[in-house]
């Protein structure tokens, strides 16, 4: 254990700011929702992620964000375990019909100000799943939404794009 | 004694059913049938419903068959109240057919929780009542016993489910998972769809097993319409199920030892999952595979550089993971959480039939890779390997060894890649078919049956975790609740490929 740790220290991290071409972007995001995020929250923006019927694919690239290449908490954003304390609710699948309660439940629970970001295609309006018995039809069609984002699932990095949207759209509005 | 083969060859075969034949049975054979499966000579791989008829799935040794029953009086000799692993899929069946398994022991819904709006969604002209009805968890009773109520909302980033603890002080009496929060209707949003709109569907059933649940869907349609994917496309298919293998595995092993604590194993095996997902996005064009197998074959073919990209991951995997191995084996602080933690019985994992880690931890061998097996697997060189603890500390070993295996797959795969074709074109004709594919968590059942326009009928797919869930539930007992995260985490089931 000490060598790995060890060798962590005098690695390069692998965090990605790097400059390569088709890496700027992400870098570029990275310092912009840094800013952003300061401004409006204090260093903090705290995220509850609610599965209203996902495949499970959205969680596994919302994981992602947590691991050494995207290290969302860099910017102080950060995953916590009730929604409580939450900020933002990260909401993921068409919202089926046995989770409405919970997901409606979950959204009372989070104190104002909160924002709801509707994650992955199905979450918005129902995508593969529109028009089955067992579900609501998207995330907005049950709680307000502020933010959709596409993909199936989406990417790390345009999860990372869609909170810095999240939040710009915010500070403009004040 | 009758073996299943005999079985078949003493009943009416129905339609065009492949590559396994499909027979009639009548209520005596489905007693006998009941009664194999409760002696344990034979194995339960699916029980579904259709239009006044369920259909069982059977495993005889590397025999296999499909037994329908018809329900001409609405209902069908439960097989649950012989053979427990039956109980829950005869409850869905229940739920979304309005078919009644007479005898069983257990009323209680199961998917339906009485927000549907009707009841039996899946039978044409329903019109059955919603069933909505206060859901009584089973009792525990005893000394100082509490209950834990938790979810369906988790703490972490997974998916919903409910979990009913019963404990007395730290330790577990009961467990009890009540699931079905996540039903989109999947089964239902397919009759009617053509192959190509139903291969998307089945690709959303479980999204850490997209590979793997299209690849099953697409073995099952061609076996239905008596067609063949190109060479290519069975090494590309493999190559792509062996890369998602490898991804689950890697962020199991790292998200095991995260709820022991042990957040280094999390961040280094969170790496290697990145790196495997980055290849895979850029030779297949998605991180995850998604929407890349079809029938018929794969959407997108390796070029020279995709081939590096996955030579220089197997390099990078094979100079990193072993340290990995060594630090997992050699910390003792984690090793006394997972060492003896969450032990499933040999007995249980054979009765139920379950497949991937959590059997292969607990002495099952089966891998659907070789029984009944399916191109390029039998040209290929690979172990299976098999431990006999049944502890979460055998479910990481199992992982470890799988995460070996995959990468020599990947290897082969690449070195013995065949040149042609990597689709061929669909026929538009009927017909019946079923595959059994091995996913990271085990062995995923497609079943379809097709219309004359080749459209679906109907198409049930069934997730490894029916027959892992309920395991889960006796491996928890006498372990404190703290260590149900772990335990949890180790079995790694489907809420999503469970619930449809």
């Amino acid at each position: 254990m000490r060598k790995l740790l060890f060798n962590s220290m005098i690695r390069a991290p692998l965090t990605e700011a790097a400059p390569r071409a088709d890496d700027a972007a992400l870098a570029e995001l990275a310092a912009a929702l840094e800013r952003v995020a300061r401004r409006r929250l204090g260093r903090s923006l705290a995220i509850r992620e609610v599965d209203a019927g996902s495949c499970n694919g959205c969680e596994l690239e919302i994981h992602a964000l947590n691991n050494a290449f995207y290290d969302l908490e860099r910017f102080g954003i950060r995953f916590v375990a009730s929604p409580r304390h939450a900020d933002v609710l990260l909401v993921t699948g068409p919202v089926t019909k046995n989770m409405r309660e919970a997901l409606v439940r979950t959204h009372a629970a989070t104190p104002d100000p909160k924002w709801v970001v509707a994650v992955g295609d199905c979450a918005i309006d129902g995508g593969a799943f529109a028009g089955s018995y067992a579900i609501e039809g998207g995330v907005s069609a049950v709680i307000p939404v502020d933010l959709h984002l596409r993909g199936c699932p989406p990417r790390p990095e345009q999860l990372i794009r869609g909170l810095l949207a999240l939040l710009e759209k915010n500070a403009r509005s004040e | 004694m009758s073996t299943l083969l005999d079985l078949v060859s003493q009943c009416q075969a129905t339609g065009q059913h492949h590559p396994w034949p499909r027979v009639a049975v009548d209520a005596t054979t489905w007693q006998f049938v009941a009664e194999q499966l409760a002696a344990g000579r034979w194995s339960l791989l699916g029980l579904w419903g259709g239009n006044a008829a369920v259909h069982a799935a059977v495993l005889d040794s590397d025999a296999i068959a499909v037994l329908s029953y018809d329900c001409k009086d609405g209902g069908f000799p439960s097989l649950s109240r012989h053979h427990a692993p039956a109980l829950r899929l005869e409850r869905a069946i229940r739920d979304l057919f309005g078919l009644e398994p007479r005898g069983i022991e257990d009323p209680r819904p199961w998917l339906d929780h009485g927000r549907w709006g009707s009841g039996a969604p899946l039978l044409d002209n329903s019109g059955a009542r919603a069933r909505g009805r206060p859901y009584r968890f089973l009792p525990a009773e005893g000394e100082s016993l509490h209950e834990i109520p938790v979810g369906p909302v988790h703490a972490g980033i997974i998916e919903p489910g409910h979990f009913r603890f019963n404990a007395n002080g730290e330790t577990i009496v009961r467990l009890e998972a009540r699931l079905g929060y996540v039903h989109k209707g999947i089964e239902r949003l397919m009759v009617g769809c053509d192959l190509g709109h139903a291969a998307i569907l089945a690709g959303r059933c479980s999204g850490d097993s997209t590979v793997a649940y299209a690849l099953a869907f697409a073995r099952a349609a061609e076996a239905a319409l008596g067609i063949d994917a190109p060479a290519r496309a069975h090494w590309l298919r493999a190559l792509m199920a062996e890369l998602e293998r490898l991804a689950n595995h890697l962020g199991d092993i790292g998200a095991i030892c995260n709820d022991a604590a042990f957040a280094l194993m999390h961040t280094h095996c969170g790496i290697l999952r990145e790196r495997v997902l980055r290849a895979a996005d850029a030779c297949f064009g998605h991180r995850l595979m998604r929407d890349q197998v079809v029938p018929g074959g794969v959407v997108a073919d390796i070029d020279d550089r995709g081939e590096h990209t996955i030579r220089a991951l197997l390099v990078e995997i094979r100079r990193r993971f072993p340290s990995l191995v060594e630090l997992y084996d050699n910390t003792a602080s984690l090793q006394d959480r997972t060492v003896g933690t969450g032990v499933l019985k040999h007995e249980l994992a054979q009765q139920y039939a379950a497949g991937g880690y959590v059997g292969r931890a607990s002495g099952r061998s089966f891998d659907a890779r070789r029984t009944p097996g399916y191109p390029p697997y039998g040209d290929l060189e690979f172990a299976t390997p098999v431990l006999h603890e049944g502890d979460v500390n055998a479910r990481v070993w199992i992982r470890i060894r799988e995460v070996e295996q995959s990468l020599t797959i990947v290897e082969q795969v690449l070195g013995r890649l065949p040149s042609g074709a990597i689709r061929t074109d669909l026929p538009r004709r009927g017909g019946e078919g079923m595959a059994l594919i091995e996913g990271f968590r085990g062995d995923i059942l497609a079943w379809v049956s097709l219309a004359q326009d080749a459209t679906v009928l109907r198409c049930h797919l069934r997730d490894p975790s029916w027959f892992q869930w309920p395991l889960l539930e006796a491996a928890i007992e006498g372990n404190i609740v703290a260590d149900f995260p772990l335990c949890n985490k180790s079995f790694n089931c489907s809420y999503s490929g469970h619930d449809l």
